[in-house]
């Protein structure tokens, strides 16, 4: 009996890197958003910040799609 | 197709059926956190995963060509071995969902099979090293792997929002992105789960001589399976949703995008790499790491306990009603038709006890005590029924228990401000 200890390390190095990764780019997203949305309540706007919560989301967006191809292949 | 035989018919009956409790049994796996962060109304989340279910099951064939090729000897197998590994699957999703315990349902049917295939050709005919790197090994892993990924990305998350990400745009996101993550649970459960189902028909119909050895399945086992999964999603395990959803933890819409991230990204990466890893058993871990990663979070250990014991069970359990059924089927026709009436009369039983005490859609969300379909359970229910009145308004309920969470936040600073 051979167990694939190398293949199991991978899947849990890959998984915890992806899942906090997406996750925290995901939250810096909001917290743009958010930020954007107070600004507009008093009265600015954060271009800036909208800018950067879509680049995070279209990020999350990528790595969705690459898990969907992942499925489909 | 002319060599179809009755207990040939019988088995891709049962294997549909079997492929239906899979359906309801594992819709908890996708939609239970949705449902309980209220990102999604119970029924529109269920549907969602149906249709994702469907789509899934036409996506690829790989599965079920490793079902049909692997873990057993496809020379000892005959159809009756196949509807006898069903009946302990079956069986063992019934009951599991009786009393609402997330279990997989991989294990289940191969358990089952193993059972089965032990009754009719001798140990010899089970691969026991494939049975320890296929399926001990991936459910301890699993868990552990999926909630140390959710602890941290929860961890994280909250650090890095707090204080910053209050209000309505960063609620709507939250939902947003965990409605995105449940709906690629679904899918990657649609392409696993369905192909199970047909890889264990084409099995049957290898073993009874109705395709050549080694084909692909023919389209309607590929129709017919990924409808009948659809079919048990939609109508929804809401045992098992109230138990994944509300029972393991209290879940926030950033708890449950931060779970749901982590089951995709470890079903999807463990199936890519080659090391394949139960949905369910990846959910319930990512589920309490998730609702251990925030802070003055709590994981009830107890409903826990009895989900890993249901774990520990499943495959002997299965394994055992799969020999039984196995060895009453060997005694002809009679014993064949035997099992048949049993299955159908336990499926039943399980049913009108499960009528005693029914969970659906509009009470998926009352968190009650610890147990499940015990006594003291019943009662609690029973009382929480008897006080909120009218059932439409859990869904609103529980929207207006989430919505407290960034006001405590908000109020800590406040607080160390003084």
């Amino acid at each position: 009996m051979k167990i694939d200890w190398a293949a199991l390390g991978s899947v849990f190095g890959v998984s915890l890197v992806i899942t906090v990764a997406m996750v925290g780019v995901f939250t810096l997203g909001i917290v743009g958003l958010s930020r954007h949305e107070r600004a507009v309540a008093q009265g600015g706007s954060a271009a800036p910040a909208v800018a950067g919560a879509y680049a995070c989301f279209a990020a999350c967006a990528a790595v969705v799609a690459y898990g969907i191809y992942l499925i489909v292949a | 197709m002319e060599s179809f035989s009755l207990i040939l018919a019988i088995v891709v009956v049962t294997a549909l059926a079997f492929d239906f409790t899979n359906g309801f049994h594992d819709t908890a796996n996708a939609m239970a956190t949705t449902i309980s962060t209220g990102a999604l109304k119970p029924k529109v989340a269920v549907a969602m995963s149906a249709v994702l279910n469907l789509v899934g099951a036409f996506l690829s064939v790989e599965v079920a060509n490793t079902i049909s090729k692997g873990l057993v000897d496809e020379s000892g197998i005959r159809p009756e071995v196949i509807f006898a590994a069903l009946v302990g699957a079956i069986l063992w999703n019934l009951l599991t969902w009786l009393v609402g315990l997330p279990s997989s349902s991989s294990h289940a049917l191969m358990g089952g099979l193993i059972g089965a295939t032990i009754a009719s050709a001798g140990t010899g005919a089970v691969h026991g090293d494939v049975l320890v790197t296929k399926v001990l090994i991936p459910a301890i892993a699993a868990p552990i792997v999926a909630g140390i990924a959710a602890m941290l990305a929860t961890r994280l998350s909250y650090r890095l929002s707090a204080r910053r990400a209050e209000g309505k745009a960063a609620e709507k996101g939250f939902r947003a992105g965990q409605i995105a993550s449940a709906g690629l649970v679904s899918l990657a459960h649609g392409t696993n789960d369905a192909q199970k189902t047909m890889g264990i028909i084409t099995l049957a119909l290898v073993a009874g001589g109705a395709v050549a050895p080694d084909s692909d399945p023919p389209v309607w086992v590929i129709l017919s399976a990924g409808l009948a999964i659809a079919l048990g999603t939609y109508l929804g395990g809401w045992r098992i949703i109230r138990t994944m959803g509300k029972g393991l933890t209290d879940l926030q819409p950033q708890q449950g995008f931060a779970a749901q991230t982590s089951a995709a990204t470890v079903i999807l990466a463990s199936s890519h790499l080659g090391f394949s890893l139960s949905t369910t058993h990846s959910v319930s871990g990512s589920v309490m790491g998730a609702g251990l990663g925030r802070k003055g979070g709590v994981v009830r250990w107890s409903t826990a306990t009895r989900m890993f014991v249901a774990w520990g069970l499943t495959l002997p359990a299965a394994a055992l009603v799969g020999a039984v059924a196995e060895w009453v089927t060997g005694f002809g026709d009679w014993g064949t038709a035997l099992v048949a009436v049993f299955l159908i009369a336990s499926s039943a039983a399980i049913w009108v006890v499960s009528r005693r005490e029914v969970i659906d859609h509009t009470n998926v969300n009352d968190v009650e005590g610890d147990g499940t379909a015990e006594e003291p359970a019943g009662v609690v229910t029973t009382a929480i029924a008897a006080v909120t009145p009218p059932p439409a308004g859990t869904v609103t309920d529980d929207l207006t228990a989430t919505i407290p969470s960034p006001a405590e936040v908000t109020a800590k600073p406040s607080a160390t401000a003084l």
